[in-house]
């Protein structure tokens, strides 16, 4: 008998109390950001997909084309060629693909090259229709970039 | 609650099938439930689902590159997943790790425990029908998440671990930072325990379901959080201390009930003592590289055959190695803990009501991922 | 043609009270479904409704839209006409309590003398349609989820009505109005344990969490209404919510005294400020309640009613049978 009210007591007190937690809840001011409208600032430390570095000084990226990065790619996503121009030591890049569907960021390529061309981008909100999105041609893009 | 169930009726019994799209399974596994009532008579778990051959991809590729794959299993304990790996080739190789790229393993694999026991917390709770637990544990692990996001780069599928050390140096801000969430997660927990831990409605569901022996236990494998909560005092971090947990002042957590509660307790108990694991570390974090600068570019493993087990969210996690003396290795076999855990489900689960199905699969904690690999 | 003229005055008070009741469930649910969700919102420290109209406002007529536009689907397995049936059988009867309740000393469709018995009687045809749903959906989950129900629901109305009949002991009457009018102290000062038991009983009643377990999500996906969605579905859900006004309007009326509170001006039409104040302080705990506590397991649930409420609620009644007649 006395287990019995024992237990209704107490258990009724730890109702009463998780109530008390939720009510104070309802008075604290939101945890969340509105996302599409609010955005947190991202870390520069993020690794999105890799991307080729535009360097200041030549205005234009610093692969060698030396192949270590197609190599050493677990996932098999980069696919680069290159080509002797007259006039230029060693080869030139002409194309340099990187399938991102396949990539898992395991950051291989960035530490394995010689001269430090790749880096990751801070692109987050990736998002695409059809593979063929993310198909991406970084040659392009670091041309394209400012 | 166990009951004993008439076996001959066969005209009510039916099969129920829980699973592979289901609330409380948390990811595709089936659970087949032969019922009899509300009581079930034969549950059995179906896996396969989300099978991706991840052993097989290993035999493919130099061992090093099957780092990234280990986060994949179990996406949950990412780090520690990696860092048992790194470990194995380490030791194939023969490597030593700068004292204090171990000490950032162990910082980083016990934020990241923190946070797939914050996540096991909420979901569990909203295996018991208790929405608002799992908003407060996510709004903790967030700050996890975000101050692991500052060194790693990623959120949740880590490839931070490099053999002979990891890819990146902290720095004081994550030093700030880590130490800040530490006092925030101390000051939360007492929230816990009386929003959830203290409540009655908690206690009844999940007091005296399941009953997890010792014997059992070793019958089936079962490691981690839940052997702990039979009463077994075995973690590796103390068994067999790897890295540097041989220098750090914890406790391991044990019950002896061997319910679904004392799993709870257990794993809640862990939390706090991750957090005194990694207070210490920050306190004694040496100076030095955190990358091993005479690592092979090309990993040639010696002939012979390797094994790494290291203490998972879950239970022990083993990664076993041959290798027939060149880059690739000849096969991996990983041992992960939710396969084993899962296995008991058909002898404990026997009898139960579905509610306290649902209760003691929410105490297995399952990435289903790291099941079926 | 006399008779007809001595009729009229009747015919427009029954036009208004049905146009009233449907005002009350419709509008209720709009109310109720935008709260819950705020409400749910900021007890997890989220904001809820955000994007349609000023902080979602305009969120519950959009969904009404996507609810209505839906097709409706029916397992090919069912059975047809009662699949469709239960909803409707669902829906149908909550217009009936609203038309005895005093919301105001002038605002009341009827006052019938078993006021009391009334409401209980409809109210529980929702167990029925509960149960038709789970039945015609051929579907497992959904057949748990009825038979939880009907066993829950017909536990429950036990304590619920015995708690309530202490104060019909009181009272002396079945009528809400003469409930209303016999309270000089509101009778939750007198009758506190009854007062929770009710509040428990009510909880059971609605099927809301953590008594819910006819829709149970995370063991049985969504319990009765598994196969429905669409109209039907939201049917089930505004006869959830109507269930729920129609459980605090009583509660209301016997223990927080009506319409009593400080006196308006016209108060025979604005009590009804102070009732639905009251009431929806009842659906603010209700709401409240949900979003803090996990489900009870289904035996456990049985256990509080038959071991802890019943007895007490029995004693309860024999005591102020007692004190009564004393
Ligand atoms: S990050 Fe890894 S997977 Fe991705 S492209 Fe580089 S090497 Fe390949
Ligand atoms: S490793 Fe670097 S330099 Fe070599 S091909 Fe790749 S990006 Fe170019």
């Amino acid at each position: 008998m006395k287990a019995y009210f024992t237990e209704l007591f107490t258990g009724a007190w730890s109702l009463i109390v998780g109530l008390t937690v939720t009510l104070k809840a309802l008075f604290s001011p939101v945890v969340t950001v509105q996302y599409p409208r609010q955005k947190i600032d991202v870390t520069p430390n993020y690794r999105g997909h890799i991307d080729l570095i535009k360097d200041p000084e030549t205005g234009t990226h610093r692969c060698i084309t030396c192949g270590m990065c197609m190599r050493d790619c677990p996932s098999d996503c980069i696919y680069l060629e290159g080509e002797k121009q007259e006039g230029v030591k060693g080869k030139v890049l002409t194309l340099y693909t990187l399938d991102y569907t396949k990539c898992s960021h395991c950051g291989a390529c960035v530490e394995v090259c010689p001269t430090q061309a790749l880096d990751y981008c801070d692109d987050y909100e990736v998002a695409g229709f059809a593979r063929e999105d993310f198909h991406y041609d970084l040659l392009k893009r670091v041309e394209e970039r400012e | 609650m166990n009951v004993d169930v008439i076996e001959d009726e066969r005209q009510h019994q039916f099969v129920l099938n829980m699973g592979p799209q289901h609330p409380s399974t948390h990811g595709v596994l089936r659970v087949l439930l032969k019922m009899e009532g509300e009581y079930v008579l034969d549950p059995q778990p179906v896996l396969g689902y989300v099978h991706r051959c991840h052993e097989k991809i290993g035999e493919y590729k130099p061992a090093r590159a099957f780092m990234p794959n280990t986060a994949r299993m179990d996406y949950l304990g990412a780090l520690i997943y990696n860092q048992g790996y790194a470990m194995l080739l380490e030791r194939a190789a023969g490597i030593e790790v700068p004292r204090r790229a171990e000490y950032i393993r162990v910082i980083t694999s016990e934020l990241n425990r923190i946070q797939s026991h914050l996540l096991w917390y909420g979901a569990y709770l909203l295996d018991l029908g208790a929405f608002t637990p799992i908003m407060y544990a996510f709004d903790d692990r967030e700050h996890i998440l975000d101050t692991l996001e500052d060194i790693c780069g990623s959120r949740l599928t880590y490839c931070y671990c490099r053999v002979g050390g990891v890819c990146k140096d902290i720095d004081d801000k994550f030093i700030e930072r880590t130490r800040a969430f530490i006092e925030r997660l101390r000051g939360r927990l007492p929230m816990y325990e009386k929003l959830v831990n203290g409540n009655i409605i908690v206690q009844k569901r999940m007091k005296s379901v399941g009953n997890y022996t010792p014997e059992l236990c070793a019958r089936y494998g079962v490691t981690g959080p839940l052997l702990r909560a039979a009463g077994v005092e075995y973690d590796l971090r103390k068994a067999e201390p790897y890295s540097v947990y041989s220098e750090f002042d914890f406790e391991v957590p044990t019950e002896q009930q061997g319910d679904a509660w004392a799993a709870f307790n257990v794993r809640y108990r862990e939390i706090e003592q991750s957090l005194r694991i990694v207070e210490q570390a920050l306190d004694k974090l040496p100076e030095g590289e955190v990358m091993e600068a005479k690592v092979p570019k090309k990993l040639r493993l010696p002939q012979g055959d390797y094994n790494c087990s290291v203490e998972a969210p879950r239970g022990e996690l083993s990664y076993y190695l041959v290798s027939d003396g060149s880059d690739i290795p000849y096969r991996i076999k990983v041992r992960t803990p939710s396969y084993s855990n899962l296995s008991v489900v058909p002898e404990v689960c026997k009898g139960m009501m579905i509610a306290d199905v649902v209760t003691s699969m929410g105490a297995l904690d399952l990435v289903i991922p790291e099941i079926d690999r | 043609m006399q008779t007809l003229n001595s009729y009229a005055p009747e015919i427009i008070r029954i036009v208004m009270a049905v146009v009233g009741g449907a005002v009350v469930v419709f509008g209720n649910a709009l109310v109720m479904g935008y709260m819950e969700r705020k409400l749910a919102g900021h007890f997890q420290r989220r904001t809820g409704p955000m994007e349609v109209g000023f902080h979602g406002l305009l969120q519950l007529v959009i969904d009404g839209i996507k609810l209505m536009s839906k097709q409706l689907v029916i397992p090919a397995k069912a059975d047809k006409p009662l699949f469709m049936l239960a909803p409707i059988i669902s829906f149908a009867p909550v217009f009936l309590p609203l038309l005895v309740i005093p919301f105001s000393d002038r605002i009341q469709g009827f006052d019938l003398d078993v006021g009391l018995l009334f409401v209980l009687a409809i109210a529980s045809i929702n167990v029925l349609a509960v149960l038709v749903a789970g039945w015609a959906s051929n579907n497992k989950y959904s057949m748990f989820g009825a038979f939880r129900a009907v066993a829950q629901n017909v536990a429950y109305e036990i304590p619920m009505l015995l708690s309530l009949l202490a104060i019909v002991f009181m009272t002396n009457t079945f009528s809400l109005r003469g409930i209303v009018e016999a309270q000089t102290v509101w009778f939750i000062v007198l009758q506190p344990v009854a007062f929770i038991i009710y509040l428990i009983c009510m909880v059971a009643e609605t099927n809301r969490a953590p008594f819910d377990l006819a829709e149970a999500e995370s063991e049985l996906t969504a319990g009765f209404h598994t196969e429905y969605s669409g109209m039907s579905f939201s049917l089930f859900m505004m006869a959830e919510y109507t269930n729920m006004f129609i459980v605090s309007c009583i509660a209301t009326v016997f223990f927080l005294g009506g319409t009593s509170g400080i006196p308006l001006p016209y108060f025979e039409y604005t009590g009804i400020i102070w009732f639905l104040l009251k009431v929806y302080l009842f659906m603010f705990f209700l709401v409240w309640i949900r979003w803090t506590y996990p489900r009870t397991r289904f035996d456990q649930l049985m256990n509080l009613c038959w071991k802890y409420l019943l007895p007490i609620s029995l004693v309860n009644l024999l005591i102020t049978v007692v004190v009564v007649k004393l």
